[in-house]
């Protein structure tokens, strides 16, 4: 704030509406006036739910949306949820974090291309990379049901060539469902490693083959240093949704490939509001523990 | 309503600065400033970087609110005006175009703004001040850095203000089109005659472009005046330094002999005039330009003070003038200037000399000061 | 041979490029062809004759089409208001310094961290424990999208305005704009590309979002939620018919804007 400790000089002869003579007030009300509506709407639909949600995550287990519920600090909803839940929630872990790794394997070159080989083709490449947002997700992952289907040509060819047993099949597998979360997270991984790639000066990598590094070591040494946040926000960005995705899991899966979210899912389907807040809540501290230390270790605090 | 600067409502008059001050948090930026700059002249604000020139010039457009002290315009009092109601316009640093307008509609603004209906004549008319005519419906960013230049100074120049402010206006530009947009900045303001606050680290660029420099270092003025005054009589070393070079022999003050002071420099004993003295006794640095240096034959008879004789360390030939480095008998090296006239031959590295200079050309400054400040700084020449 | 090399090198970056790109198109290409396929039994979900019926009556299909409007419904609301509320938050958060500016930044960037079953749940949580389990449906799910859309509306906005430089409004001002005028006429149209991504960005997750709707939806169904309910039961074709539409819809908007573009650039 300004604060004027020289008089400010009175003068006859201002400008006609006078208002050059004295300081200007700053407003810093304009700014909460701009904030406050949107600022409310999260705090009010984002997060009180949350604070509602562990509220929910302690109730009494035996209450129903009839009986409504009590609140009696039942600490012990995390633990029989942990104790029946726990395998789908180590087998939702590890299908995205594989989905995740994939995501980066397969993004990787193709947000690589298009930030330094596609030339003039860069732009459209960047349209083709969102346009499969455009089909309904639900759609889309329909469409890999098909594909995956008992008698599609992927089964057929897997089976030729002695990739799976005879009888074998691929939809309602594991594989199924993690091949459902990496198409349909890849663009989310492939679009930030395009915008840190394509901040890198590309004088950077010539001066790096310039001083005797092969193509190999000026990429270990420059480029993907200088990508990382972009990984760093890749990998978090396919993650996160995967984590608590459900659909890829239904859709592609069986009863053996649950993963957390559908757990959730059906706990509130059939009204286990405790068991199911208790779930969420535990699903929810566990990601913002794991983005922070995964932050933290990438050093890339900025991001936020 | 903004005093309208079209018709010039309220009389031209000087720009004065009372006292002006600028603060962020602990930092003073510009630091009670004191000037004047009289209507109609070619002013320049020079100093290095980071010396207060933009946070100055954007108090007198309005652009910050200064922390105590006055911006006064003739009669008025315009330190809390706001900026569009300021008969001030500005020339930004990398311009400011906007990007989203054509070059037409980029000149045409101002005066949309004030309310003009019909623009089509006067933004021509300055289009072809500035040599644009055929570039009117281009985008900034079709443009090359001297043409953005000129669009920037012509959308200012059309709103006719009372002070154009110019914030390192030519930075951006290659050393070629900068000489040549100095000479069409200086004719536009000769035609159009009004006030230019011109901004600059370029002493160079301020000499030949100024009718008055304003010199400014750490957020203060140090010396005001006419580009020959600031050569030739430097009030202060960090302005010997900045503008042009300059040797500064630690000496001390013996007395007064007439209009004359006499001095002990390094044991030699010389005599100036008291009038160039900023000191009049105890110790001082005594100042001579390179060019007024002169160096002899030893033994050579000469007219003017005597620093003794000198070895030559360095010699660097530039064409017009050959540059001597000397070292005197005290230790000290000095930087000696000699025109090309062929009259005598060059001398070579180890030669001894005889180092003299007239008194009328030195200039004494106060010892406390630091003898190298402005050396380093950032000036482009 | 080293010549050789190089231009593998080269190519094979982009070789391997043109592949992935290819892969995010496998399931598209088979959306557009069961969108003319007539399956052999009403149950089978399998590729078999050629038809164009599903073109014709898209809204066969019971619920389909007041699904879509529905979905249109939300979308556009949603899309407005976070939109608007988006807009004055990134402007308030890169023009105005004020206390709190910390507080709120982790306040906007927790929704985009959140799985979307965790935001779900918890509003549905909310909603169930102050007596609107009765009332779920469509104004709690706009709610909801417009919850959800907001933040990564405050994101584009930032991003664009950040990039803007506010010297152009105080040149403006030099130049006798008011307040008022400088935002309108020049703020204001160099932030709009940044506010018209940011609105499509929104109508776009609030036209595909399920699982939060699942959560809020209550009796009202939207189009994911149609789809969802067919995929338990038969699947009928014509959910082909409005993904392969819209897929169409979006690349022709995309590529003629970038034409227009292109064209506008050419002209000057
Ligand atoms: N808005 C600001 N907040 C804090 N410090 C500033 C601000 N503007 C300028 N300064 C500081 O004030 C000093 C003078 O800046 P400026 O007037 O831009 O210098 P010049 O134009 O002479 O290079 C610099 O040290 C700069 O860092
Ligand atoms: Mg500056």
């Amino acid at each position: 704030m300004t604060s004027s400790a020289g008089a400010p000089s009175v003068a006859p002869e201002l400008a006609p509406d006078g208002d050059a003579s004295s300081p200007p007030r700053r407003r810093r009300s304009s700014a909460w006036f701009l904030l406050l509506p949107g600022a409310l709407w999260l705090v009010a639909f984002f997060l009180t739910p949350m604070v509602q949600l562990v509220a929910t995550s302690l109730y009494d287990p035996s209450g129903s949306e009839e009986t409504g519920y009590a609140m009696t600090w039942a600490w012990g909803n995390y633990v029989d949820a942990l104790d029946f839940y726990l395998e789908p929630f180590v087998r939702g872990f590890a299908y995205s974090a594989i989905a995740t790794a994939l995501c980066l394997v397969i993004g990787y070159p193709l947000a690589y291309a298009i930030a330094f080989k596609a030339g003039r083709w860069k732009n459209l490449m960047l349209v083709l990379v969102i346009a499969p947002f455009f089909t309904s997700f639900l759609v889309r992952t329909l469409a890999w049901k098909l594909i995956l289907s008992d008698n599609g040509f992927v089964v057929g060819i897997a089976k030729t060539l002695g990739l799976i047993a005879d009888d074998g099949r691929l939809l309602a597998t594991g594989f199924a469902v993690v091949a459902g979360l990496t198409y349909n997270f890849l663009p989310f991984m492939v679009l930030p490693l395009y915008v840190s790639l394509e901040k890198i000066d590309h004088r950077l990598i010539e001066a790096a083959g310039d001083l005797y590094s092969s193509p190999a070591q000026g990429f270990r040494k420059v480029t993907l240093p200088l990508s990382m946040p972009g990984v760093v926000a890749g990998t978090l960005l396919t993650f996160i949704p995967s984590a608590g995705d459900f659909i890829n899991a239904q859709l592609l899966g069986d009863t053996t490939t649950q993963m957390i979210g559908n757990v959730i899912e059906s706990r509130f389907e059939v009204g286990d509001y405790p068991a199911a807040a208790a779930l969420s809540v535990t699903l929810m501290v566990l990601i913002v523990a794991m983005v922070a230390i995964y932050i933290r270790r990438a050093g890339t605090e900025e991001l936020l | 309503m903004p005093a309208d600067p079209v018709s010039g409502a309220p009389p031209p008059g000087d720009l004065q600065l009372l006292s002006l001050t600028k603060r962020f948090g602990e930092f003073t930026a510009v630091d009670d400033l004191d000037l004047v700059v009289p209507a109609g002249s070619f002013f320049a604000l020079l100093g290095p970087s980071g010396c207060g020139k933009t946070t100055t010039l954007r108090m007198v457009a309005g652009l910050e609110v200064p922390t105590t002290g006055e911006v006064r315009l003739g009669e008025q009092d315009i330190t809390w005006a706001k900026p569009y109601k300021r008969p001030v316009n500005t020339v930004f640093q990398s311009y400011a175009l906007f990007p989203h307008l054509t070059v037409y509609e980029n000149v045409a603004f101002g005066l949309r703004r004030q309310g003009r209906k019909e623009v089509t004549e006067p933004v021509r008319d300055m289009l072809r001040l500035v040599e644009l005519e055929s570039f009117g419906a281009r985008k900034p960013a079709q443009l090359s850095g001297g043409q953005q230049q000129r669009v920037a100074l012509a959308r200012a120049l059309i709103n006719q203000p009372q002070v154009l402010l110019l914030d390192e206006p030519l930075g951006a530009l290659d050393l070629k089109l900068r000489r040549q947009m100095q000479i069409e900045l200086k004719s536009i303001q000769g035609e159009v005659g009004t006030t230019f606050v011109h901004v600059t680290h370029d002493q160079e660029e301020a000499m030949t472009m100024a009718d008055t420099i304003a010199v400014m270092h750490r957020g203060v003025i140090e010396q005001m005046g006419s580009p020959a005054e600031l050569y030739e009589s430097p009030r202060t070393t960090f302005v010997a330094n900045f503008l042009g070079q300059s040797n500064l022999v630690p000496c001390a003050i013996n007395g007064r002999d007439g209009g004359d002071l006499v001095i002990d420099a390094q044991g030699a004993l010389v005599r100036m005039p008291a009038e160039r003295a900023q000191v009049h006794q105890g110790k001082a640095w005594l100042g001579v330009r390179p060019e007024k240096i002169i160096l002899g034959s030893p033994g050579e008879d000469l007219p003017g003070n005597s620093l003794g004789e000198a070895r030559i360390v360095d010699v660097s030939f530039v064409g017009v003038s050959t540059q001597y480095l000397v070292r005197t008998s005290w230790g000290q090296e000095l930087m000696a200037f000699e025109q090309n006239t062929g009259a005598r031959p060059l001398m070579r590295a180890g030669d001894q000399v005889h180092v003299r200079f007239a008194g009328a050309h030195a200039f004494l400054l106060d010892h406390d000061q630091d003898a190298r400040a402005g050396v380093d700084e950032d000036s482009a020449a | 041979m080293i010549r050789l090399g190089r231009w593998v090198s080269d190519h094979a970056i982009m070789a391997i490029g043109a592949v992935v790109l290819a892969y995010m198109f496998v399931p598209i290409v088979i959306v557009v062809l069961m969108s003319f396929n007539r399956p052999a039994s009403r149950s089978a979900y399998t590729l078999d004759a050629f038809t164009l019926d599903n073109w014709l009556h898209p809204c066969e299909p019971e619920g389909l089409c007041s699904s879509l409007v529905t979905s249109m419904q939300i979308g556009l609301l949603a899309t407005f208001a976070s939109t608007v509320l988006g807009t004055l938050m990134a402007f308030a958060l890169v023009r105005h310094s004020f206390r709190g500016r910390a507080a709120t930044n982790v306040v906007i960037f927790l929704p985009m961290a959140s799985p979307e079953v965790v935001m779900g749940a918890s509003l549905l949580a909310l909603f169930v424990s102050v007596g609107f389990g009765g009332v779920l449906g469509f104004w709690t799910i706009l709610v909801a999208h417009i919850m959800f859309c907001l933040s990564f509306v405050v994101v584009t906005v930032r991003a664009r305005l950040q990039g803007m430089d506010s010297r152009l409004e105080q040149a403006a001002m030099d130049l006798y704009a008011t307040e008022a005028q400088a935002f309108w006429r020049v703020t204001f149209p160099l932030v709009f590309p940044g506010i018209l991504s940011a609105a499509l960005l929104a109508f776009a997750l609030s036209f595909d979002d399920f699982i939060i709707t699942n959560f809020n939806s209550g009796q009202t169904t939207t189009f994911p939620m149609f789809v969802w309910g067919a995929a338990q039961r038969d699947v009928p074709m014509q959910i082909n018919v409005v993904g392969t539409a819209m897929f169409a819809l979006a690349v022709v908007a995309v590529l003629s804007g970038e034409m227009l573009r292109r064209r506008r650039e050419r002209v000057q």
